[in-house]
């Protein structure tokens, strides 16, 4: 799978606001076991000094999958999905995600290469308030493999 | 130093479970019909719920699950799930790899199924308790 080199620098328009509701991040917590009052109670996070529940760190990929997936089914870079699996994840954060944010995400691709066949596509999304506080900076490389 | 290992077992409820909490509903994740089709030994974990679970290791030992600043990992080997009750196992271990100055402690961290590794560089820099 050959990917075009072009494409690095290029940016996505920020995608819609992402409402983080304190449910969601119970139910994400929940799902990965996360049993800490912090993700469950507001009150056990605000004595951490949070204003509502906290997110667990890699909760931030429920909010990027929208811009993810932006990129992923650009007709014009053409990643065939099917063949498309996780290699790299990255998260840099200035604070966590807590709920009552609302999230928006800039995308820009990083990094395109081939080798061995395969294409590598390293993305990364800046997350931030409609503020425009950033909150966390997400990293992302894809492998789409190539026909064996 | 080295960290009290931590082991997390995972089984194909877990998977639908994190499947419907991401959105992340890719049928190499439930389908054994799907996996199977596109070249993988069976169902695996999300490469992500694997991360999710290291991460879990992470802020127990940093003690607070708010101080994480920063994370991240390289997915070598998928995590194959057998469809029965005991699933599989994730060991999770560290190494305080540097503590610095202004109170960061950077771990490398070690994660393993069935005694191979299922990620690599993988790294963690946790704020020191408060």
């Amino acid at each position: 799978m050959s990917l075009d080199p072009s494409f690095v620098g290029r940016t996505y328009p920020p995608t819609a606001p992402y409402q983080v509701g304190r449910e969601k991040i119970r139910e994400f917590a929940t799902a990965i076991g996360a049993t800490d009052p912090v993700h469950h109670d507001p009150a056990a996070a605000r004595a951490l000094g949070h204003p509502d529940v906290v997110a667990p760190p890699t909760f931030p990929v429920v909010v990027t999958m929208a811009a993810s997936r932006q990129i992923v089914e650009d007709p014009a870079l053409g990643v065939d999905y099917s063949r498309v699996v996780h290699g790299d994840q990255r998260f840099a954060y200035n604070r966590p995600v807590v709920a009552g944010d609302e999230l928006v995400c800039a995308s820009t691709i990083e990094d395109v290469s081939t080798r061995g066949g395969h294409g590598f596509l390293t993305t990364r999304t800046d997350v931030s308030t409609v503020a425009g506080e950033p909150v966390v900076a997400v990293w992302s490389k894809i492998v789409v493999r190539g026909e064996a | 130093m080295e960290l009290p290992a931590k082991t997390f077992q995972v089984t194909r409820a877990d998977l639908v479970r994190y499947a419907g909490a991401s959105g992340d509903f890719n049928p190499i994740h439930w389908s054994d019909r799907f996996a199977t089709k596109v070249g993988l030994p069976g169902v695996i974990a999300h490469g992500m719920f694997t991360m999710a679970l290291v991460g879990r290791a992470v802020t127990e030992w940093a003690g607070a699950p708010d101080a994480v600043v920063d994370y991240g990992v390289r997915f070598t080997r998928p995590v194959v799930v057998p469809d029965d009750d005991q699933g599989t196992e994730i060991e999770v271990t560290a190494v305080v790899r540097e503590v610095t100055e202004d109170g960061l402690t950077r771990l490398d961290v070690t994660a393993t199924c069935l005694g191979e590794k299922v990620l690599s560089q993988a790294r963690a820099t946790i704020r020191t308790a408060r």
